[in-house]
């Protein structure tokens, strides 16, 4: 077992100082000027914690305005369980902006949509990907980037048709029995979700 | 008389060994340079003291050991989906950009911590960030209003902020977390807390050793509009065209309000994610604790019985020579 000790020690060195320079790789990007003024804020207050970080410092930060249009958009598709597209490089989108069906080109101009339920086809060359999207927001930003948010974005070809006409039915029918405005408003989202569905199926 | 010394040395002997005393508990721990000085009779009373010790600690280790393995499954199940969710909080924070040090009126601190304990100290980072974050927003004109998320934030901060704590929310991980959940959360809270800005504080999972104290900004529709004018991080916001909606205020209002809930769901993930690893180093720090109890107790132990059982040898040996003269 002493012979084993400065084997063990030196491996426990090596590790010790492997950690120590590790804590100083910058694999975090640099603070912004709004995180200096808080952190120096609470420095004075609150000297003896460590400010705690804040979601800037978890983020990499976004390409500046090109000068010239962009050839591709780049699109992420979000999602609370996942996120479906992040950072892809395409050359067209459509979103079902709540005033109709918006597409979406390189160099398009700053836009903060908010979604009806509807379908996104993402354009790249000739393929075509349609998804079925819940309802959200997308950003487009002046830089050529675009965020879609959305709760849940099913592929077109996973719908069932059947399930979409018995549920249209089902909530025609609770809108027209709903006798609260709760109901009513809670009805009318059934029925406006599962017709879009339903054209989403057919168009 | 020789036969009938041995015979009564005997007697004294398998006595205490048949019929134990019952065990003081006061006299559990005793070192072994007392040992000599304890009458006769209560010495194999020790090593029951010993023994039963010993077979609690070993209990004890078994029981920390298994939720040290309870922990990491739980881990393991929670941890791809929260993840997953790292990219739902991005594009807000790209567009609105990252505010903490906004000076509003009304702030809500929402302080998201564990039902139960035993993980370390993510608790007690988390209620000292929302505390300092309160002191950092204090002042004439300003105040400060606690949302607790979970028992243990609440029992620190009820002993010295009860008058400040609005809404006080438990049992959340009841059932597996999902996103339909923490948005009626959101929204019970949007409805119930009238705020300018909204800090979420927690504990970002960055992996099963390291968590990192966090706060994210969520400011209400007319803080935006107010500090997009002023210009700074938010002054590019007026030169995005707004789309659907009748008004630009509607719109801003549901866009800050799914930014709330966004970002909950997101922060609520990664601090389950964090309690679990927490529990998971406290809980083996602790089996490697009463292994080294194990070990010293078991030495203790050896020693003892040892010489009980040569002082006994030298009792009989020296009883024996005296008799045979």
């Amino acid at each position: 077992m002493l012979r084993h000790g400065p084997r063990f020690l030196l491996s426990r060195a090596s590790a010790a100082s492997m950690g120590w320079r590790r804590q100083f790789a910058t694999d975090l990007p640099a603070e912004t000027a709004g995180d200096s003024k808080f952190v120096e804020a609470w420095k004075k207050v609150i000297p003896n914690i460590d400010p705690p970080k804040t979601p800037s410092a978890y983020m990499a930060p976004r390409p500046p305005t090109p000068s010239t249009i962009p050839s591709k958009l780049t699109v992420n598709l979000v999602l609370p369980y996942s996120s479906i597209l992040s950072g892809k490089e395409v050359d067209m989108v459509i979103v079902p902006a709540t005033t109709g069906h918006m597409g979406v080109l390189p160099g398009h101009v700053a836009t903060i949509a908010e979604l009806k339920p509807g379908i996104l086809s993402v354009h790249e060359g000739n393929d075509v990907s349609k998804y079925f999207l819940s309802g959200g927001f997308a950003f487009v930003h002046a830089n050529s980037v675009a965020d879609i948010i959305a709760i849940e974005a099913t592929p077109v070809d996973q719908i069932d048709p059947n399930l979409v006409q018995k549920g249209l039915a089902e909530f025609q029918q609770k809108l027209n029995s709903a006798s609260t405005d709760v109901e009513k408003a809670e009805a009318q989202i059934g029925v406006d979700v599962h017709s879009a569905l339903n054209a989403a199926l057919t168009g | 008389m020789a036969m009938a010394a041995l015979r009564r040395e005997g007697r004294r002997i398998a006595a205490p060994l048949i019929s134990p005393q019952p065990i003081n508990p006061i006299r559990s721990s005793i070192a072994s340079s007392e040992y000599d000085t304890i009458p006769f009779a209560f010495r194999f009373v020790y090593i029951y003291i010993f023994r039963n010790r010993m077979k609690s600690v070993r209990n004890i280790q078994k029981i920390t050991k298994a939720m040290k393995m309870v922990a990491a499954s739980k881990l393991r199940a929670i941890q791809t989906r929260a993840e997953n969710s790292r990219g739902l909080w991005q594009p807000f924070t790209a567009l609105l950009g990252d505010t903490p040090s906004v000076d509003v009126k009304k702030n809500v601190i929402v302080t998201i911590s564990s039902d139960k304990g035993l993980c370390g100290g993510i608790n007690s980072t988390s209620v000292k960030i929302s505390r300092g974050l309160y002191k950092l927003n204090s002042g004439p004109e300003k105040e400060c209003k606690y949302v607790i998320l979970g028992e243990k934030a609440k029992a620190q901060l009820v002993r010295d902020s009860k008058k400040d704590i609005e809404l006080a929310i438990t049992e959340l991980q009841k059932n597996p977390l999902n996103y339909t959940q923490v948005a009626v959360l959101a929204d019970d809270i949007l409805k119930n807390v009238e705020y300018d800005a909204l800090r979420i504080v927690y504990n970002k999972f960055q992996s099963v050793v390291a968590f990192l104290p966090t706060t994210s900004t969520v400011l209400s529709p007319e803080i935006v509009e107010r500090e997009a004018e002023a210009g700074g991080k938010l002054g590019e916001l007026d030169s995005y065209e707004i789309e659907g909606g009748e008004t630009k205020s509607e719109v801003l209002q549901n866009l800050t309000e799914f930014q709330f809930s966004c970002v909950m769901f997101n922060a609520v993930l990664e601090n389950a994610c964090s309690e679990q690893g927490a529990r998971m180093s406290a809980m083996d720090s602790s089996s490697r604790n009463a292994g080294d109890m194990l070990d010293r107790l078991t030495l203790t132990y050896n020693r003892t019985r040892q010489a009980s059982i040569t002082t006994e040898l030298i009792e009989i040996i020296s009883g024996a020579s005296a008799l045979e003269g």
